[in-house]
């Protein structure tokens, strides 16, 4: 279990938060105009990489705010939490 | 040698020291025409039936791990086919069909024991689902019964009605229920064998060479290998495969978990599970209960789940069946499971020439082993897939042709 340091309220226990999936995935500009293959790629492939990845987080039994958190899928040690529209961190940031 | 009766009176005489070793372990060759990555219960069952059925003769089965030591070794061993939609209700019954004769098919006792599953309805919406999905079953040719509370009361008598969980009404299976999960991938492992199929332990496939869009070759921990066709069947590790291939995958890595008690008498004759409320339990041939639930809703390769995950299955195991609140639980572990935004496997052709996958078993992949293997064998021997196998393309999450099994089957899937 882990411990998850929200941007807004400090440390609290897993328990308080929800998943929710692959961050900075940006929706097409124009979906109109994107292909079948485009949209597909948008609305279900993701990354699911062995190692580090984004993804993005709520405090549910807290403030209720959506956050982004840095994770290592092979440890689950959170490397970083930070809030949403904040910059993406780079490997080089850990 | 053949398992038989008269072989083990014969061998009783050395004492059983001279039985032969079910399989080998051969050096991985420099060539071959196809090559099933993933010793789980669906590679090798994928290789038994491309050699058996299909006639392809110069075939490899690598794994990184060893044979049996994976996701098929690690579940809670159901089995059942009472899929809503028409596509799952086909490939989960297909499997079925072949679980009641894989026994004697495969000479090997993989201990399929027909015990009926009862899935639980504790509410009005609970009790419609079941009818809905029982009247689907009943269309394609699955057996199902929809019971009411005093039927369910009458043949599970220590489980309480009338708790927190209420329940009003069963959907049952009788043709579903367990098997011995490592006899099959050892079942399926010795038969491969002995119609030729090269099984490559220790094996770790590190690259996937690819000329002109079409597979060529693999990279592995022994040593790099040609080859015509290859066939991806990992349980966890799907989308790190497809990278290597250069291609992403619909799929999240997920944690499920699952747990033995102490051995205790027999007392649980059946299959128990419940949609509502996150819980499935069954009674191993040793005494032990096997239960099981969700599986965690982030991403990871730890191979372990979380903690509150635990205490989310023994609640509500406990509501309904007091009688095992005071037995011990003996063991937790976790695998590794790829979930598809649908709930649904992926099986057929990839962005690369003769590179076929079958993947995405999500939360249930146990069940379908021998249905998932003959069909994934025919997709790799032909090219195409046949018609069970067609509406699980990747190509479904473009032209969104989903199977959305996630909320209309139950969560074990």
């Amino acid at each position: 279990m882990f411990v998850i340091k929200c941007p807004y309220c400090g440390e609290r226990d897993q328990t308080e938060f929800a998943c929710h999936g692959e961050a900075h995935i940006a929706r097409p500009d124009n979906p109109a105009e994107v292909s079948d293959e485009e949209w597909g790629e948008y609305l279900f492939f993701r990354n699911n990489p062995k190692g580090i990845h984004f993804e993005r987080w709520t405090h549910d039994h807290g403030c209720r705010r959506w956050f982004n958190v840095m994770r290592d899928t092979v440890s689950d040690k959170i490397i970083r939490t930070y809030k949403m529209g904040d910059q993406k961190p780079g490997v080089q940031d850990v | 040698m053949k398992y038989s009766f008269y072989n083990l009176v014969r061998n009783s005489f050395s004492y059983h020291e001279n039985w032969e070793k079910a399989w080998s372990s051969p050096e991985l060759k420099p060539e071959y025409d196809v090559i099933i990555v993933g010793g789980g219960g669906h590679g090798l069952g994928t290789a038994y039936y491309l050699a058996k059925e299909f006639g392809v003769k110069n075939i490899a089965v690598l794994e990184k791990g060893w044979i049996g030591g994976g996701n098929t070794g690690r579940n809670t061993t159901i089995i059942r086919s009472n899929y809503l939609w028409d596509e799952s209700a086909a490939l989960y019954n297909h499997a079925v069909n072949l679980w009641e004769g894989l026994s004697s098919e495969l000479n090997f006792n993989v201990m399929f024991s027909q015990r009926g599953l009862f899935h639980l309805a504790h509410s009005v919406h609970d009790m419609q689902e079941i009818t809905r999905r029982g009247y689907s079953n009943y269309l394609n040719g699955i057996d199902a019964e929809i019971l009411n509370q005093e039927q369910v009361a009458k043949k599970i008598p220590h489980m309480n009605m009338h708790g927190r969980y209420p329940v009003l009404g069963a959907l049952l299976q009788r043709r579903a229920g367990t098997a011995r999960h490592d006899a099959v991938a050892w079942g399926y492992a010795r038969a491969a064998e002995n119609l030729g199929v090269d099984i490559i332990q220790n094996c770790e496939v590190k690259g996937i060479d690819i000329s002109n869009g079409k597979v060529v070759g693999l990279q592995t921990t022994k040593g790099s290998v040609k080859v015509d066709k290859v066939g991806l069947v990992p349980a966890g590790h799907s989308s790190v495969l497809a990278d290597m291939a250069g291609f992403t995958l619909p799929i999240n890595s997920v944690p499920l978990q699952a747990l033995v008690s102490e051995p205790i008498k027999p007392i649980l004759d059946c299959v128990i599970m419940s949609n509502s409320v996150h819980v499935y339990v069954s009674q191993s041939d040793k005494g032990e209960l096997v239960v099981g639930a969700g599986s965690d809703a982030y991403n990871s390769y730890s191979q372990r789940g979380s903690f509150d995950m635990i205490e989310h299955m023994m609640a509500p195991l406990v509501e309904l069946f007091p009688i095992f609140s005071r037995l011990k639980m003996l063991r937790s572990w976790g695998g590794i499971v790829d979930v598809t935004p649908d709930r649904s496997p992926i099986i057929g052709k990839t962005p690369v020439k003769d590179l076929f996958i079958n993947c995405g078993w999500g939360t249930g992949g146990f069940k379908a082993t021998p249905g998932s293997a003959h069909v994934f064998a025919e997709t790799v021997a032909k090219g195409e897939p046949n018609d069970i196998a067609a509406p699980f393309s990747l190509d479904r999450h473009y032209s969104g042709a989903l199977v959305d099994e996630a909320a209309a089957a139950a969560v074990a899937h």
